[in-house]
């Protein structure tokens, strides 16, 4: 049997997985982590992926780049107002977004390629042998381009994308494998970037999507974004300092409004410390504080479940299960809400970080014929037509149509031996095209010159079980095939993909000695970097010896660095890590005390 | 192109045992889908995605019961169908007058800008016409028995086709006008969201 891994290609994290006797199972890199943060950064050293990739958000702003999954398959036009609040640059061009990494341009399906080279590589390591195939989960609302430019990663990557799954139907698989349940099932994914909701029947081993719904730009990242424009008020009035401008500051706001946004899942109130440059910041935050912030945005996941609902033609008391998936669903708010709307509790009893990745296994273990008795039915999340006179959209494949799916249309021409006729196809559900996704426009040729309405050409729509359209033209009345070419409006060429399938293997590390030896060597920059800082500031409060004594751990770890045995690099950082540690909490314990101070003067200064 | 009707084993009859054809569609989904084929050659596989398409295709034209009068006269005159086509269907003649009428009620309610009042008597008119639409397709779906029965007995079909493909037509127009005047109201969501909802 093949080995074909299952893949969750994700916002904020992606995990590998695999079905190993019957049961789906995350793999774990060397370190025993299973999440791998979907982060890349570029470095003097080389790339890094994950783990490495975050400690450089903050420090590397410009060049680490995170929830690439939000510009897949985008434009310019799409991102361009959330494009202020990424530090990297975007180049502003129609077609495809593309990110400048110093003197070079990369595309999200290249920045993505190499979060599912590091999966490739972390399954390769746990099989000891190749691994080529691949099933992908993507959001069940993305659009035909963005599920291109996730087929189109995973080529660039090396692996051959067997399927592309939506991600709450995933989960139902990795649910329907624990135990087979009967009945109408509700999968709300809301994750870091994305929302779905699914409704789906499940009997008898078949999983028949019924309907689907959502929003491929909400998700955590949106609940971190309302905490720091929170913050930074707060911020702004208590310390008279503004902070947008500085793009490692707002990383590191970023990441403290994030960690804070967990902790208040599980506690009521937390405290969030960031000792920035230039002040100390320290601030209390309940969890009412949070859910005033975030209501707006659960609120808009209500409409599209209610519109699942409707296009499944049930009621919510029809609904004899709710499931929970994707981080996010563990904040109580939306726990709440969605028990509100459905009228019964909503569980998880999978883990919801992993279940997308376990269901994609299971669907790799189907395809490989190791699973006959589960059958998924999965269905086009958006409408899928063609743009008619008058710039109206007449609808060849309603949403919610059960793929593989197909619809045949007839052309002909207008003028008197005319050879070629245009089509431009689009997915949405507005009635004028300029309302809708434009997704590409089709040259059909090659027709034989004929008197102007004669010829009749026959053009196949096809969604295949990705999702993803294939068109097909003949001529009826000479049976000749004709010619389509294909030019997408949002994604790259065949040409543009080969290209990048060849550059990676120019310049990939492979090889998982370089990568991981790149990995250890950034590591020790970037506490090097923040030793020299803490070095800089601690002035009064580190002694002489203490102050030789990590200089001198210092000096070591500089010298192992340029070599390239990776323990010893290892070994060096942490016992620069070791020495500093002390040092490190006084530091922290004092910028904690002048803000508590400086909070209290304020108090005293108002109530004076 | 195989009819649906031929794809599960039916004859070309209105009354359909909906929980049989389900079953046979997973049954059907079982035997054709790609993910049971992912094996064989490039020619299979492109055959059982085409097959595969038309299993789906058919069960969604005949699971519902208006859906099925739809392609049964589509099938019955060798009209190629598909499904939410958004040519505007003209007015069947006995529906003109009527029509008419709300054409001058909307024009009224949007001289007068639409306020309180106008806006008030649009919703009205939309509710009686929503009622009837409904009607129509209780009374389309009630003939399917007189159908089946000809279609044994061997009886003329012609003037029962014409009379379904009329109320068809009556039903398809009034849905026009219920959304025209939902767009006046300003309350459209989603435009084509209409054409599925049967």
């Amino acid at each position: 049997m093949p080995r074909i891994v299952g893949i969750d290609l994700g916002t904020t994290n992606s995990l590998v997985a695999y079905v190993e006797g019957g049961i789906p199972r995350v793999i774990p890199d060397a370190e025993g982590r299973t999440l791998l943060p979907s982060i890349v950064a570029w470095t003097p050293n080389g790339v890094v992926v994950g783990e490495a990739a975050r400690r450089q958000l903050a420090r590397n702003a410009a060049r680490t780049v995170y929830s690439v999954k939000r510009l897949m398959g985008r434009g310019y036009e799409d991102v361009k107002d959330e494009l202020a609040r990424l530090p990297f640059a975007v180049t502003p061009q129609a077609e495809v977004v593309s990110i400048r990494i110093g003197d070079r341009e990369v595309t999200p399906p290249e920045v993505s390629a190499h979060v599912l080279r590091a999966l490739k590589q972390r399954a390769e390591a746990h099989f000891g042998e190749p691994v080529e195939q691949a099933v992908i989960t993507v959001p069940a609302y993305f659009n035909d381009a963005q599920r291109q430019a996730t087929k189109d990663a995973g080529r660039i990557a090396g692996l051959e994308v067997l399927r592309i799954v939506n991600e709450p139907t995933a989960a139902s698989l990795a649910y329907g494998l624990q135990k087979m349940a009967q009945g109408v099932i509700a999968v709300y994914d809301l994750g870091g970037g994305t929302f779905d909701i699914s409704i789906l029947r499940v009997k008898d081993g078949v999983f028949e999507v019924l309907a689907t719904n959502g929003n491929t730009h909400l998700g955590g990242d949106d609940f971190d974004r309302a905490m720091v424009d929170w913050l930074l008020a707060d911020i702004q009035v208590r310390h008279g300092i503004d902070l947008s401008g500085d793009p490692e500051a707002m990383q590191e706001l970023r990441l403290g409004a994030e960690a804070a946004k967990c902790r208040l899942s599980f506690d009521d109130r937390t405290v969030l410390t960031i000792p920035f440059e230039r002040f100390a910041y320290h601030r209390d935050i309940t969890r009412a504080d949070l859910e005033a912030m975030v209501e707006p945005l659960v609120a808009a996941t209500l409409g599209p479940c209610r519109q699942a609902l409707a296009d499944a033609g049930l009621g919510a008391a029809q609904v004899d299960e709710v499931v929970l998936v994707g981080g996010s669903t563990r904040m109580p708010l939306v726990q709440r809400r969605v028990t509100e709307l459905f009228g019964r509790p909503a569980h998880s009893r999978l883990n919801p970080d992993e279940v997308v990745a376990l269901g994609a296994a299971v669907q790799a273990q189907i395809l490989a014929g190791g699973i006959t008795d589960m059958l998924l039915l999965d269905v086009t999340p958006l409408s899928l037509g063609i743009e008619t006179l008058g710039g109206i959209v007449s609808v060849l494949i309603p949403r919610n149509t059960t793929i593989p799916t197909l619809a045949k249309e007839y052309f002909t021409t207008s003028v008197d031996g005319q050879t070629a006729v245009d089509l431009h196809v689009l997915q949405g559900e507005r009635e004028l095209a300029k309302d809708n996704r434009s997704l590409a426009r089709f040259d059909l040729a090659g027709v034989d010159p004929m008197p102007a309405g004669m010829p009749k050409i026959e053009v196949t729509f096809l969604i295949d079980a990705n999702g993803i359209l294939q068109a097909q033209a003949r001529e009826l009345r000479t049976g000749k095939a004709a010619s389509i070419e294909v030019k997408p409006t949002y994604g790259l060429t065949e040409t543009q993909v080969e290209q990048m399938v060849e550059d990676s293997y120019t310049y990939a590390e492979d090889d998982v000695n370089a990568r991981l030896l790149i990995e250890t060597r950034t590591e020790a920059d970037t506490v090097i970097n923040h030793v020299e800082r803490a070095l800089r500031q601690a002035g009064g409060i580190v002694a002489p010896e203490e102050r030789e004594r990590i200089e001198a751990a210092l000096a070591v770890l500089r010298t192992v660095r340029e070599g390239t045995d990776r323990d010893q690099i290892r070994e060096r950082t942490i016992e620069l890590n070791q020495a500093t540690a002390p040092l490190a909490e006084r530091m922290m314990e004092a910028a904690i005390k002048d803000a508590v101070t400086s909070k209290r003067a304020d108090w005293l200064l108002e109530r004076s | 192109m195989t009819d649906y009707f031929t794809v599960f084993g039916l004859p070309r009859k209105l009354a359909v045992d909906v929980a049989a054809l389900q079953r046979r569609f997973y049954e059907l989904s079982r035997e054709h889908h790609p993910d049971f084929h992912h094996g064989a050659d490039a020619a299979r596989q492109a055959e059982v995605l085409a097959s595969s398409a038309l299993v789906n295709r058919a069960y969604r034209a005949l699971r519902d019961p208006l859906a099925r009068v739809e392609y049964l006269i589509a099938l019955e005159e060798g009209r190629e169908v598909r499904e939410g086509a958004t040519e505007k269907p003209r007015a069947p003649r006995g529906l003109l007058e009527e029509m008419l009428e709300v054409q001058e009620t909307l024009a009224e309610a949007k001289a007068e800008g639409l306020g309180g009042e106008a806006a008030g008597r649009l919703r009205d008119e939309r509710a009686r016409l929503e009622a009837r639409h409904a009607a129509e397709a209780d009374a389309i779906v009630a003939r399917a028995p007189d159908w089946d029965r000809l279609v044994d007995e061997g009886g003329d079909r012609k003037a029962l086709l014409q009379w379904l493909k009329e109320r068809l037509a009556t039903r398809a127009y009034l849905r026009t006008v219920i959304d025209d005047l939902t767009d006046a109201l300003g309350e459209r969501e989603e435009s084509h969201a209409s054409h599925r909802r049967h």
